[in-house]
């Protein structure tokens, strides 16, 4: 059976990369536009690499390095969005020293243009993410968390878009259930709204208002979880129908490769997560043709 | 092992048949055409990557801040804290809890007019030893890493003894103070003392521990039946560097406050 698997996997990555290969060539021509899409998650206020002394992971990581990265894809590809699925607080003296001052005042000095909100990022009360915001340049992006109620309210958006290269972008956050994993003492009256809920509506309103021709969810739901009742973006991606990338956190999950799954409408979604602590950065090139509508029907592979 | 350039192998065989096909045909017979090509990858941040000097340089002064408090020294370690040089309690367990309730009582008795009783965290809860020699606020960070707060609970009798029987049965060592538990040879109890007096079932006691104990609710097993709780805002690692600040020289052993007779 493993074998089998195995022919029949090889088989298919050598049909792919030969006709994406050829499609490829035969679409150069068609003026295709092309969008970078970078991203982290669960960085944890790990600003400096980890010690080359670390058991797991020496000499990894570190925000000034990340910078390079960034800029050196930037110069490649002027049409980039860097995004962050929450997170961002919590794990280093760092945040307890500054606050998470010092991560949103590199995050902006990276250009990130969104993020959303992650569990740990209420870790020093609702007032205490409130007191970080005006260090942060880019937009705070969340559906399903309610801060009507909060001192939060009106400082997050549920969905930004972003017109690049005339390419319309629509980007939605969704966050995890508070209850059980961060103190009523600190998210206060903050109310999570269902998940799943928010998402085809945002998705819809995306798609049809909006008329974007990507839309990308940044999601602190976590990966995928034993429990079915437990949300998550391999749940959400296969209840979407006009979703096409899902960059998620909360888990921890290092995949190695961007999962794909099939949505409502039968089209693939992107599910794809980095790890944590800065370890990695996320990757995502989005060829458009002349006309600059997206399916992930039309995904071809390069090796 | 990081750096895989992604792509969708995971698909099956058909759909990648369906979907190369589609981008054959939407990309290049059909001028409306869709999405023509995804590329993901994972690009590992590692020492290949030179660094922008002026984010080093903003990062600077905040990481020298840090050292400096971090790395001051505020106490002295005669000789190292452990965590397992003791059957039924450990030096550093012992002097957590002993700081824990010597700091968390002027301050609830302030607050309430109450007398602290006795004190009590988690095994895990106490996340490094102390090694001898200088004692930093760094320490208290490796001990302590995470944002817990002080709670004191108020407890009945009943719950309490609820509470050393599930001391007594557990299988790693939750650290105590201001409490004196005895088992006989064969672990049944023998006594019990709460601030130097017989432990009364009829009263209800105040103890201070970790939020993260209370609000781990039964599942945890420490608190499975309160009466009341009451928030004191005071980190359990600032609790901790506020002792060091005080104290000279650090002093805790392997003592007879949790012990089993021979």
């Amino acid at each position: 059976m493993k074998r089998r698997d195995f022919i029949t996997n090889t088989a298919a990555a050598s049909t792919l990369v030969g006709l994406g290969g050829f499609s490829l060539n035969a679409c150069s021509g068609l003026g295709t536009k092309k969008l970078t899409i970078l991203h982290t998650n669960d960085v944890h206020s790990h600003i400096d690499p980890f010690p080359s002394s670390h058991s797991q992971y020496p000499n990894l990581g570190g925000i000034a390095r990340r910078a390079t990265l960034v800029e050196q894809i930037r110069n490649e590809n002027p049409n980039t969005l860097l995004f962050d699925a929450g997170d961002i607080f919590q794990g280093t003296p760092y945040f307890n020293f500054y606050g998470g001052e010092l991560e949103f005042k590199l995050m902006s000095k990276l250009n990130y243009d969104a993020s959303t909100i992650g569990n740990h990022d209420f870790d020093n009360g609702i007032d205490g993410l409130l007191a970080q915001m005006p260090h942060a340049t880019f937009e705070m992006i969340s559906a399903n968390y309610d801060f009507s109620n909060t001192v939060m309210d009106g400082m997050v958006k549920p969905f930004k878009t972003y017109l690049v290269d005339g390419i319309k972008i629509g980007v939605y956050g969704l966050g995890i259930a508070l209850d059980g994993l961060v103190t009523k003492r600190l998210y206060k009256e903050t109310e999570y709204l269902n998940p799943f809920e928010i998402a085809l509506d945002m998705e819809r309103q995306l798609k049809e208002e909006e008329q974007c021709d990507l839309i990308v969810c940044l999601s602190h739901l976590g990966y995928d979880y034993e429990n079915p009742q437990r949300p998550s973006d391999t749940q959400l991606a296969q209840l979407t129908y006009h979703t096409n990338l899902i960059i998620g956190g909360h888990t921890h999950t290092f995949l190695e490769k961007p999962d794909v799954r099939i949505n409502k409408n039968g089209d693939s979604v992107l599910v794809n997560q980095v790890g944590c602590y800065g370890l990695n950065l996320g990757r995502i090139d989005f060829y458009f043709d002349a006309d600059k509508n997206a399916s992930a029907n039309g995904v071809s592979i390069s090796v | 092992m990081l750096n895989k350039d992604t792509h969708v192998i995971g698909l099956k065989f058909k759909q990648f048949v369906v979907f190369t096909t589609l981008c054959f045909l939407f990309s290049c017979k059909q001028e409306t055409g869709t999405l023509s090509k995804i590329d993901g990858k994972q690009i590992p941040i590692d020492a290949s990557l030179e660094e922008v000097d002026s984010i080093l340089s903003f990062v600077a002064p905040y990481r020298n801040r840090i050292d400096a408090v971090l790395d001051s020294t505020l106490a002295y370690a005669p000789k190292p804290f452990l965590l397992d040089d003791g059957d039924r309690n450990t030096s550093m367990g012992n002097l957590m809890a002993d700081i824990l309730l010597e700091e968390a009582a002027p301050i609830f008795k302030a607050r309430t007019g109450n007398e602290l009783d006795f004190a009590v965290l988690n095994h895990g809860g106490v996340r490094s030893i102390i090694s001898a020699g200088n004692v930093t606020a760094r320490n208290a960070y490796e001990v302590m890493p995470f944002e817990n707060y002080i709670s004191i609970v108020e407890m009945s009798g009943s719950a309490v003894r609820e509470l050393i029987g599930f001391l007594i049965s557990a299988s790693r060592v939750h650290p105590i103070a201001g409490m004196q538990i005895v088992l006989d040879k064969n672990g049944s109890l023998e006594s019990v003392n709460i601030q130097g007096e017989p432990f009364d079932e009829n009263r209800t006691y105040f103890v201070a521990t970790s939020n993260y104990l209370v609000q781990g609710g039964p599942s945890i097993g420490f608190f499975k039946d309160t009466i009341s709780t009451t928030h004191i805002d005071y980190l359990l690692r600032n609790a901790i560097i506020d002792h060091f600040k005080k104290a000279d020289t650090l002093e805790a052993t392997v003592d007879d406050r949790f012990i089993q007779l021979k």
